[in-house]
């Protein structure tokens, strides 16, 4: 079966991508196209929440079907962070990690006693819990969500305009694939890819499986609470909407789409489905069944998802 | 008070046995063919559309339900020739992708069709009010729906467990190709059941209309449900799809006819009244994560 | 796009700037698709028909509806706002249902001083402490439709009330909005009747029958439920199915008991009572024509957020008119949104210094017409000139 490793030619296409994405504000404002920077803005949020879920899908082998749980988690505990006066990104991001990565961890406890099918639902049945509880949570702003008075600050920079936000999604986004790409090449990485692949021998070979899969789980938890944080600043509102079930499948729709176990597949997927979605909307009031359509070529036609056209995973 | 607790106790029965409806497809679908189908909703909702559209061209209901579940039928018949015969062989994700991709198709389709409204749908004049059992009064509809329910499952019970298709289910499912191999076409057998499944579907939905809303998305809300009735009842068993639907059914509906009275008791009034409907709403996830802790392959597994 | 084009365009746009704009842009942000779509369609259908009516002008100029989805969901209406506002520069924005996606589009929208014409969500921060120059809301504060009910309640002397309301704060304010005028705490009729039991429900509960057996032990005299979309629909069939409706009168604010849910229930639904401050059996001319040429275009009876997506387009035509085509002149537009120059189908009504309406508020029950069609018949007033609970705390800049 594959790793999760990228080709070797993949790491000079990463910094070009990289230094083509940190010109792209520039570009599109000197084109006219300002718009364009929160739109991009947020593919690389949704980046990053997918590439959170490809850590623990691809990655960890564990089919969570409740991801939005902690992705809305992240943008409550932004906002959150925001009203009670901490408006330093340095601090509340880490902060809407911890929190995020905190409910990932009792939830992956309770969860990962089950497998296949079982897990999925009972994740989906977690992230159900905390999605009515937070629409019912009147002091939280129940339905309405929980409005930032504006955006944080990232050691005294405003993030307040699109181009700041911008940047700091993209950072935050590079750092995580960086250290993705890494975490798969060090022992921790190779040990949870290995209980991917077989568990049963590495539960004989005497490693702690379980607490190993728990760790995944909640760094994956952690870091889409990052990408909700980042969301919540973007949209200046933290919703409960993000925690809603359809949320989780769309992520889960986009690592699918861009290649379950790439370290980009996260990325690809985020870019083609909000790409789709903007395209077509533009077009038609009936846009659904046009990507409806798109996404059932993408599964009979490139299976292993769009990442896989590109590049190889090595097995 | 005794006949309040009866009447509860029978909207308990009657909400498990309208989940068992739609769970009924779902367990043969997922746990037979392997296969993870999130538009086992769309299913049902194109399955009341179709009741709702025969019922009004018709002016009659059970005529309406008649032609609705054989159009769901034929329908369902196309999909699995077309697609799902594709899918069985592909992992989770894939089955999750195609899917979710149908849902989006469907509900876009049934729109443009019946546009965004919601259509209607009634039961029979007959059937439409209340009649008196046991001192209360109780709606004569969700009677029908108790004994479709009970028949389906008796139904289902012989089919699967009694005749010699159900033994050639369920040798299929558990080793292809064995089952194969000993001349049963196990590609035509799994057709007939996925039809079979779809039709449950339409059923359920064209039942369910004139107590819902017919209306675009209505597959996604019951989806979840029907999936949580399948999960804590076991994938695949008929069994534990009726069991688990009674279960879910009687706590939900108790857990929302009591848990607010008994908190009001226990707590102040303010805390309660955030409390229990909060509790109440999650009461059902949290019985199967309970459930899920304790057995984690739900209570009749299918392939113990 | 080159950079000499670019320059042109700046300069075009600074020197158009004290004119007449040569084009009106509209950007209309709707619920199109899932199951709140109803809702959304028949804004943009009551919308597009005022457009037919105005021969595809606003005040004058030829103006260009632009259409989006928001999926019901607050991001992605936040980024189709963004993209209305700062890449298609439109000139108003409209047509949002629910009021948690307008607040997440409100901050961007008044930042970018684009005046916003409420064709539904009437969320009460916008009427209270978050007022805005740029927020107009041409249909009701969320509250008013329950308070005219509760005023109905009162005023039948109806003495056991339940209510039934999803377990989510949109609930919990129709709740307050209806004890408001029910049982206020110093009554001018003394407040006899009581609301004895408050029920909360799950928020897109399919299955009633608990709260149904819990409201027959119960026995209220009038029940009143304000439960949203399929929720709604789920519940009145249910309930009747049931046979309570013999003993217990049905309340409902106009949302859940207009054409779409009548459409969708039918017969059950008759002898329900429910409040409005429109309804298509209104008497004046501008409502006639409006009823008539939308059931010849769309093949159905409209509803409220049809008339209430009608009338935005109108007071942007007004108002347009009244600045000459000077769009860009703000505060000019703001006296002349104010100002309300336009003919509503609901008869007149004027702007409170909130911006949202004064305007009365009807008593509806749903009975079958002379052609045996069931729907909505007027059958007297609630409220004259009623405002808001929150415009007190409004300090409009």
């Amino acid at each position: 079966m594959a790793f999760y490793r990228p080709a070797t030619y993949q790491k000079p296409l990463a910094i070009a991508l990289l230094i083509a994405l940190f010109a792209l504000p520039t570009a599109l404002t000197a084109g006219g196209q300002e718009f364009y920077i929160g739109f991009a803005s947020r593919v690389l949020i949704f980046a990053l929440a997918a590439t959170s879920l490809n850590l623990v899908l691809g990655f960890g082998g564990m089919f969570s079907l409740g991801h939005a749980a902690f992705f809305g988690a992240g943008a409550y505990a932004a906002a959150i962070c925001m009203s009670n006066g901490i408006t330093d990104a340095l601090l509340a991001l880490p902060l809407a990690m911890a929190a995020a990565g905190l409910l990932a961890l009792s939830i992956g406890a309770l969860s990962l006693r089950t497998r296949g099918v079982y897990f999925i639902m009972i994740t989906l049945a977690f992230a159900q819990m905390a999605y009515y509880l937070f629409i019912s949570a009147r002091s939280w702003g129940g339905d309405d969500g929980l409005p930032l008075a504006g955006r944080m600050t990232l050691g005294g920079l405003s993030l307040g305009s699109d181009s700041a936000l911008y940047y700091a999604a993209l950072a935050c986004l590079a750092l995580v694939i960086a250290f993705l790409g890494r975490l798969a090449e060090a022992r921790f990485g190779r040990v949870i890819q290995a209980i991917r692949e077989n568990e049963t021998r590495m539960e004989a070979l005497g490693y702690p499986v379980f607490r190993y899969r728990l760790i995944c789980f909640a760094l994956g938890g952690a870091l889409a609470g990052l990408a909700g944080a980042l969301l919540a600043n973007l949209t200046g509102l933290a919703s409960p909407n993000l925690l809603q079930w359809m949320q989780s499948g769309t992520l889960l729709v986009m690592v699918i789409i861009g290649g379950v176990g790439y370290l980009y597949g996260g990325v690809v997927g985020a870019v083609v489905l909000l790409s789709l979605e903007e395209g077509l909307s533009g077009l038609t009031v009936h846009w659904h069944i046009g990507l409806g359509v798109l996404l059932l070529g993408i599964v009979l036609f490139a299976p292993r998802g769009v990442a896989a056209l590109f590049g190889k995973r090595h097995g | 008070m005794t006949q309040l607790v009866l009447e509860q106790a029978l909207n308990g029965l009657q909400f498990g046995l309208m989940l068992f409806l739609l769970a009924a497809g779902l367990t043969l679908v997922f746990g037979i063919m392997d296969c993870i189908n999130l538009a086992h909703g769309s299913l049902y909702m194109v399955g009341a559309y179709f009741v709702a559209a025969a019922a009004q061209a018709a002016d009659s209901f059970w005529i309406g339900l008649g032609a609705g579940v054989a159009g769901a039928a034929v329908l369902g018949l196309l999909l699995e020739l077309t697609l799902f015969r594709q899918l069985y062989k592909r992992d989770h994700l894939s089955q999750v992708l195609a899917t979710f991709a149908l849902i989006l198709i469907a509900n876009e389709a049934v729109r443009m069709l019946w546009g965004a409204q919601p259509v209607m749908l009634n039961p029979p004049d007959a059937l439409a009010g209340p009649v008196e059992i046991a001192g209360f009064f109780y709606p004569a509809y969700r009677l029908v729906i108790i004994a479709f329910g009970l028949a389906v499952a008796g139904l289902l019970y012989l089919l699967v467990a009694k005749s010699r298709v159900g033994m050639w289910v369920r040798a299929g499912a558990s080793n292809r190709e064995m089952t194969e191999a000993l001349g049963i076409n196990v590609r035509n057998l799994f057709t007939a059941v996925f039809v079979f499944g779809a039709a449950l579907c339409a059923l359920a939905g064209g039942l369910l209309g004139p107590l819902l809303a017919v209306q675009v998305g209505m597959g996604e809300s019951v989806l979840i449900l029907a999936f949580v009735v399948i999960i804590i009842g076991g994938i695949g068993s008929i069994r534990g799809a009726l069991v688990g639907s009674l279960i879910v059914g009687t706590v939900d509906t108790l857990g929302r006819a009591l848990l607010p009275t008994l908190l009001r008791a226990a707590l102040p009034a303010d805390a309660a009244a955030t409390l229990g409907p909060t509790l109440a709403s999650i009461l059902i996830y949290l019985l199967m994560a309970g459930i899920l802790f304790f057995k984690p392959q739900g209570l009749f597994p299918a392939r113990a | 796009m080159s950079l000499r084009l670019t320059t042109l365009a700046a300069a075009l746009l600074l020197a158009s700037s004290a004119h007449a704009a040569e084009q009106i842009k509209v950007g209309l942000l709707s619920t199109l698709s899932g199951p709140g779509a109803g809702l959304g369609v028949d804004i943009r259908d009551g919308f597009n028909l005022a457009m037919k009516h105005l021969n595809g002008k606003l005040g004058g100029l030829p103006a260009e509806v632009l259409i989006a989805d928001d999926q019901q969901n607050p991001d992605v209406a936040k980024q189709t706002a963004d993209k209305f506002l700062k890449k298609d520069k439109v000139d108003f924005m409209t047509g949002i249902v629910f009021s948690n996606l307008m607040l997440a589009v409100g901050p961007t929208v008044f930042e970018n001083k684009t005046f916003y014409i409420s064709a539904n969500a009437g969320p009460s921060q916008y009427a209270g402490e978050q007022c805005n120059p740029f927020f107009f809301n041409v249909a009701w504060q969320n509250d008013n439709l329950h308070e005219a009910v509760g005023k109905t309640v009162h005023d039948k002397g109806f003495k056991n009330v339940v209510i039934v309301t999803p377990n989510y704060p949109g609930g919990k304010d129709a709740v307050a909005g209806f004890k408001r005028y029910y049982a206020p705490k110093e009554a001018p009729a003394g407040g006899k009747g009581k609301v004895v039991d408050e029920i909360y429900t799950k928020l897109g509960q399919l299955d009633y029958a608990a709260e149904l057996a819990q409201i027959r032990a119960t026995k209220p005299d009038a029940l009143f439920f304000f439960l949203p979309g399929g929720m709604g629909i789920n519940f009145v069939k249910q309930f009747v199915a049931a046979g309570l409706s013999r003993d217990t009168q049905l309340f409902a604010p106009g949302f859940s008991a207009d054409e779409d849910i009548i459409k969708a229930v039918g017969a059950p639904m008759m002898g329900m009572f429910n409040s409005s401050h429109w309804a298509h059996d209104m008497d004046n001319a501008e409502n006639k024509r409006f009823v008539a040429d939308f059931q010849k275009e769309f093949g159905r009876l409209p509803s409220l957020y049809a008339s209430q997506g009608y009338d935005a387009a109108l007071m942007m035509d007004a108002a347009v008119r009244d600045v000459k085509g000077k769009v860009d002149d703000k505060a000019a537009l703001q006296k002349a949104l104010e100002a309300k120059r336009f003919k509503s189908v609901r008869g007149d009504f004027k702007f409170n210094t909130n911006h949202y309406p004064v305007q009365n508020y009807y008593l509806r029950a749903i009975s079958k017409d002379a052609t045996g069609r069931v729907t909505n018949k007027t059958m007297g007033t609630i409220f004259t000139n009623h405002a808001d609970a929150y415009v007190a705390q409004c300090k409009m800049k």
